[in-house]
Formats: C-alpha cells, structure tokens, sequence
C-alpha cells in the first residue's frame, strides 16, 4: 500500500496537515477513541459503580442471605446444599454482570446516539474505518463488562449468610472471562445498532428478559434435563454458555456443560456477533 | 433545463483544484435522486457556496464529499484522496461542521477539541496546546471547562468549527452554518469565517440565505432538483439577471390584470409576474421607474399598498432559473 500521498499546495500562511500513513492513523484514532470512552467513564465513576453492583448486590443480598436467614430453601435446606447453591449462583452472577454491560455500555448508548443526539458524528469521522469505530465500541464494553464481572466477588465475599467455597481454575477463568465479555459487548453491538429509540421497552421485553430468566444464572444447565425441550431451546442463548463456563471456572462439585462446547459456542457466537454490529454500524453510519 | 454550468466558471486561474467531481449522482434506496450528474471543482483557497432550497441535494453532496453517503455514481476527490475508494484517508484531509449539533455532550468545550485532536493522532501536548489556541480564535476560551449543553446555539457551532479546523484539514465543510442562529451569531461566525479565508483555509458551504452567500463565497453554485443551475462569482451572477432592478408591488385588487398593465404601458418595466401574493417587476432602468407604477396602476382601477425597489440578488437569479423563490 501506498503510504503517504502529496497533498496538494497550500496556499501561503496556511499549513495543512500532511497525509499520515493510514495504519498509524488508524492505530492512533482507535487508541484515542478508546481513551475518550475511558476518559468518560472515569468522569462518572460512581455512578458507574452504583449502575453496575446494583443487581449483583440485590440478587446475592434476597437468595444467599434473606433466603437462608428466613429459612427458605432455595437450592435446598440443608446447608451444603445452600453452600453449592451460593457458588452456583455466584457464577450466574457473574455471567449476567457481563452482559448486561454489553447492553448498558454498548446497545443503549448507541441506541441514543443514532436515535437523537447525533454525538457519534464526530468519532465516525475520525480517520479510520467506519467499522474500526464498531469494533472500538466492543473493545469498551468487553473492559467494562470484565470490571463488572470483578465487582461480583467483593460482593461475593460479604453479602452471603452461608459460607462460600470458590475454587478457582485460573486458566479457565482468564480466557472465559475476555471472550464473554467479548460475546456480550459484541452483542450490544447488535442490538445497539438494530433498535430505534422508541422500541427499547421491546429491547428490555423480548431480548434482556428472556436471555436473563432463561440463562442458567439459578440453576445449572445439567439440571433442566427434565424439562428437556427448555434445555435444547435455551441453547440459543448466549448467557447459558457463560453461566456454565463461569460454573466450570469457579466451583467445585457442580457439573456443567463440557468446555469445550462452551468456548466453541461463544466464540462463534462473537464472531458472529462482531460481524452482524459491525456491518449494522457502518449501514447506520453511512447512507 | 439549462445545460449545467462550467465547473470552473468565475473561478480564478491558478490555485490547484482541492477538490473535484465528475457525474457525483446519488439516488437514495426508494428511487429519490438526490444529485444528479455534478461536476464541481473548488480550488484552495476559495469559499464555494452551494446555494439552494430545502432538499435541493446540498447536504447529500456534502455527505459523499466527506464520506457519510456512499454514493451511487461518478466519481469524487479531496484533496488529491479518491474519497469513493479510500474513504478513511480522505477523513484525514477534510473537517466537517454538520447540519446538526454533533458535539459530544460527556465531555467539555475543550474536552471536545482536545479529544477530537487525539483522534487526529496528535500528542496529548499538541493537542492541547491545539484545543487552547482555537478557542481563542473562535472565543470561547472563557468557556473552557464548561459542558457543552452550556454553550448557546452559536457558541456550539463556533465549537464545531473550531472541532472541524483543529486537524488543520484541506477543506472545510459546513453544512448550512447559520441555519437558527440569531443575526449577531450569525455576523460572528461569518467574521470567523472571513477569517479563516483569509488565512487561505478551502471552505464549501451550503446555505439557503442568498445574503449569506452573497456576503461570504467567492463563487456560488445554485442548485435545485439535484442539480446546479448557475455558478459564477456572486456579482456576475447578478449581473446575468440583466435587470437593473427589480421592484415589488403589494396592491389589492387582481394582481394579474395589473401585471398586464404595468407591463404595457410603464416604460422600463420589462417583465411582471405573480409571486406569492405579490407583484414583481423586472426593470431595465430606475429613475422615474416608481412614481410611474403608481400612477399605472391607479388607472389600472388598483390601489397599491406597498412598494420597493431593490437591486438584483441571489434571490433574482434563482427566481429567473425556476420561477420559483428560494424559500418555500
Ligand atoms: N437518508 C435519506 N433517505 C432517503 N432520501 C433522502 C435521505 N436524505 C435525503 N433524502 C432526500 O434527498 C433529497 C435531497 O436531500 P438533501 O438533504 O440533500 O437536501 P438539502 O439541500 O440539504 O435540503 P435542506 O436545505 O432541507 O437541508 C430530498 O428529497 C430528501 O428527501
Ligand atoms: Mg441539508
């Protein structure tokens, strides 16, 4: 590739910028549109914070600390079963903070730049491929979905009436965790790109909800085998591999779906995903 | 139809084309043909108007200048980059002021040209040091570290022109610049504007005011229906009407009976038509030219309520090339 064109002359007292290679300044733009993101991002930081640990807070706070303490059995009565049941939910949770960070920082962001505030303008015109700009938005809502998948075990620590036994496999855990926040951020794409303004209370109906109740956040997928259409039908669902794979990283004694079918399931899953926003993002982009 | 216009026509000898088209056309999916056919050449240095009425195409021709509309025929350079072929190096070359408020509410004034900088692949340091002399230039600088919801319609859009400037690109678009503002905005931003020309910037503007492109274009291109009628600079413009003066006449009574009269018996008065609800005279020559129509028309049995006289505009030659006015 031809790496710098002569640009025309300038007329006298007026210097231009000249052309710069196109990959530095692809390298450059993606950089700096990743610091704007990080830039806004720490400006509300505690905000942030309250909108992400919220619902992990909530829902360990009702099931492994109301439940037991009022002697409702959830997962079972007896306390080991209470134990393996905090584990598997601790898990749950963690698959559902990724996700939901592909929505919140991802799809309704973009659903509001292209709807009305036009914000967005400025960074596509930055000096990169239109799809470079769709990419750089999943690179933000994968770092923001593994903070978010972080802050679950300091709540995971504390809220809890039952013990906790993690047991941590690190190999699993560190590549499971880039590549679902991958998947999520890459489906926040999707969606982002997808869905106008008005039709978000649709968004939240027929996308978040299903893919949360029926994502083996409560139960691990090995145990629907007697609802056995349920247990085939939610394969479609992303959050499911997650869940399961977050299961295998994380405790001991519960079974799960094998993982190899996990990363095979999220990997395409991104890739899929990455190529459908992508494409989604350049056609709303330009006309 | 008249034949399109000579895309170097008015233009002076010399400076290099920054940017040139040839048969641009675009038709939008749904069949509408937005640009139809437009070869246009801007040399540096000059401030181009495109000069038109609501859906004329002007900011569809904006839009596949600066890579935002694909479009569907012919073929387009800026600044030496095929923007159709390598649209993320001609981003680098070009700045761009749109239609709308673009600005990027999360951050600051100065947030918003110090990022905008970085994606320019400028240092931190540049940057900045880039961000705080442009907002001298456009003064904002006492607006720094306010959000940009703070800024008033015309502070925004001398941010935005500050934002589209700062990466020091071959040309400068605006897309209807003024549109919304109040006269005193407006004045500002055709100051920053002259300016700019003056410090040899490239600009292509769109606009629907002909005083605007009167004022600030070197040269102005009329379009409508997607396609450009007339170019010329904007005193040749006017002067291609013919007409020494154009007067305007508010009567009660049948304007078209009037017309007739007027035309026949005031010497002088080369033409007349009816033009939203009032009349408008074509004259060859001025003196004496008003006290003339008066009397005509009241022999004409019309009691006329209101008169003017002006020069040809913009507005003139539009008129002339469609029959229609420019606002409608
Ligand atoms: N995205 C689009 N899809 C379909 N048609 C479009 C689209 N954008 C513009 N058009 C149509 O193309 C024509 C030209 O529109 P354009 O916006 O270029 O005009 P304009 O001269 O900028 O007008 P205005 O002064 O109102 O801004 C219009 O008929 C418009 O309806
Ligand atoms: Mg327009």
């Amino acid at each position: 590739m031809t790496t710098t064109v002569t640009p025309t002359s300038p007329a006298p007292g007026h210097e231009l910028a000249r052309i710069r290679s196109p990959l530095t300044a692809y390298r450059q733009a993606f950089a700096a549109l990743l610091q704007r993101d990080l830039h806004v991002l720490l400006k509300s930081l505690p905000l942030f914070i309250v909108r992400t640990i919220m619902q992990p807070l909530l829902l360990m706070f009702v099931f492994t600390y109301v439940f037991p303490k009022i002697g409702q059995g959830i997962g079972g009565r007896d306390p080991g079963e209470q134990v393996r049941f905090t584990g598997v939910l601790v898990a749950g949770v963690v698959g559902l903070a990724i996700v939901f960070q592909g929505i919140q920082a991802v799809a309704l962001p973009l659903v509001q730049e292209f709807g009305y505030s036009k914000e967005i303008e400025d960074r596509v015109l930055a000096p990169l491929p239109t799809k470079m700009v769709g990419v750089q938005k999943i690179v933000t809502g994968m770092v923001q979905g593994l903070v978010a998948a972080a802050l679950v075990f300091p709540i995971a620590a504390v809220v809890p009436a039952t013990a906790v036994h993690l047991r941590i496999d690190w190999p699993v855990l560190l590549t499971l965790a880039p590549l679902a926040g991958w998947t999520a951020a890459s489906l926040g794409l999707v969606l982002g790109t997808r869905v106008a303004p008005h039709n978000v209370s649709y968004l939240f109906a027929l996308v978040v909800l299903p893919l949360t109740f029926l994502g083996a956040i409560y139960y691990p997928w090995t145990t629907l085998g007697p609802v056995r259409w349920l247990k085939i039908a939610v394969l479609i669902n992303p959050l499911v591999y997650m869940t399961e794979g977050f299961r295998a990283a994380l405790v001991a004694g519960v079974p799960h779906m094998a993982l190899g079918w996990i990363y095979v399931a999220l990997l395409g899953f991104s890739v899929a995903f990455t190529l459908l926003g992508t494409d989604g993002f350049a056609r709303r982009v330009v006309t | 139809m008249p034949a399109a216009p000579d895309p170097n026509a008015g233009s002076r000898p010399g400076p290099p084309a920054i940017i040139s088209t040839r048969g641009l056309s675009k038709t939008y999916p749904g069949g509408i043909r937005a640009v139809i056919g437009l070869d246009m050449v801007v040399r540096a240095g000059e401030i181009y108007g495109l000069l038109g009425p609501n859906g004329a195409g002007k900011s569809t021709t904006i839009g596949m200048l600066t890579t935002r509309v694909m479009p569907t025929g012919g073929q387009a350079e800026v600044g030496g980059v095929d923007v159709i072929a390598r649209p993320a190096v001609a981003k680098q070359v070009i700045g761009v002021v749109p239609q709308t408020n673009t600005l990027d509410r999360a951050m600051t004034v100065r947030d918003n040209l110090v990022f905008h900088g970085r994606y320019f692949g400028m240092s931190g340091r540049e940057a900045k040091q880039a961000a705080a002399e442009m907002l001298e230039r456009v003064r904002l600088a006492d607006r720094a570290t306010m959000p940009v919801l703070a800024l008033s319609g015309g502070m925004a859009q001398r941010l935005m022109v500050a934002r589209a400037i700062l990466h020091r690109p071959q040309v400068l678009f605006l897309d209807e610049p003024t549109a919304g503002l109040d006269p005193q905005s407006r004045l500002a931003l055709w100051d920053i504007l002259e300016e700019l020309h003056a410090d040899g910037q490239t600009i292509l503007l769109t606009t629907h005011h002909m005083d605007e492109a009167d004022q600030l274009c070197d040269r102005v291109a009329i379009m409508d229906h997607g396609r450009l009628l007339a170019l010329d600079t904007p005193t040749a413009l006017k002067r291609s009407t013919g007409a020494a003066s154009i007067v305007r006449v508010t009567a009660d009574g049948d304007l078209h009976r009037l017309a007739g009269a007027l035309r026949a018996e005031v010497d002088g008065v080369e033409d007349a038509q009816v033009l939203d609800g009032q009349l408008r005279l074509r004259a060859s020559r001025t003196t004496g030219l008003l006290p003339r129509i008066v009397s005509a028309s009241e022999r004409a049995g019309v009691v006329v309520s209101d008169l003017s006289i002006a020069e040809p505009t913009l507005e003139t030659v539009f008129i002339d090339l469609t029959g229609r006015d420019l606002r409608e």
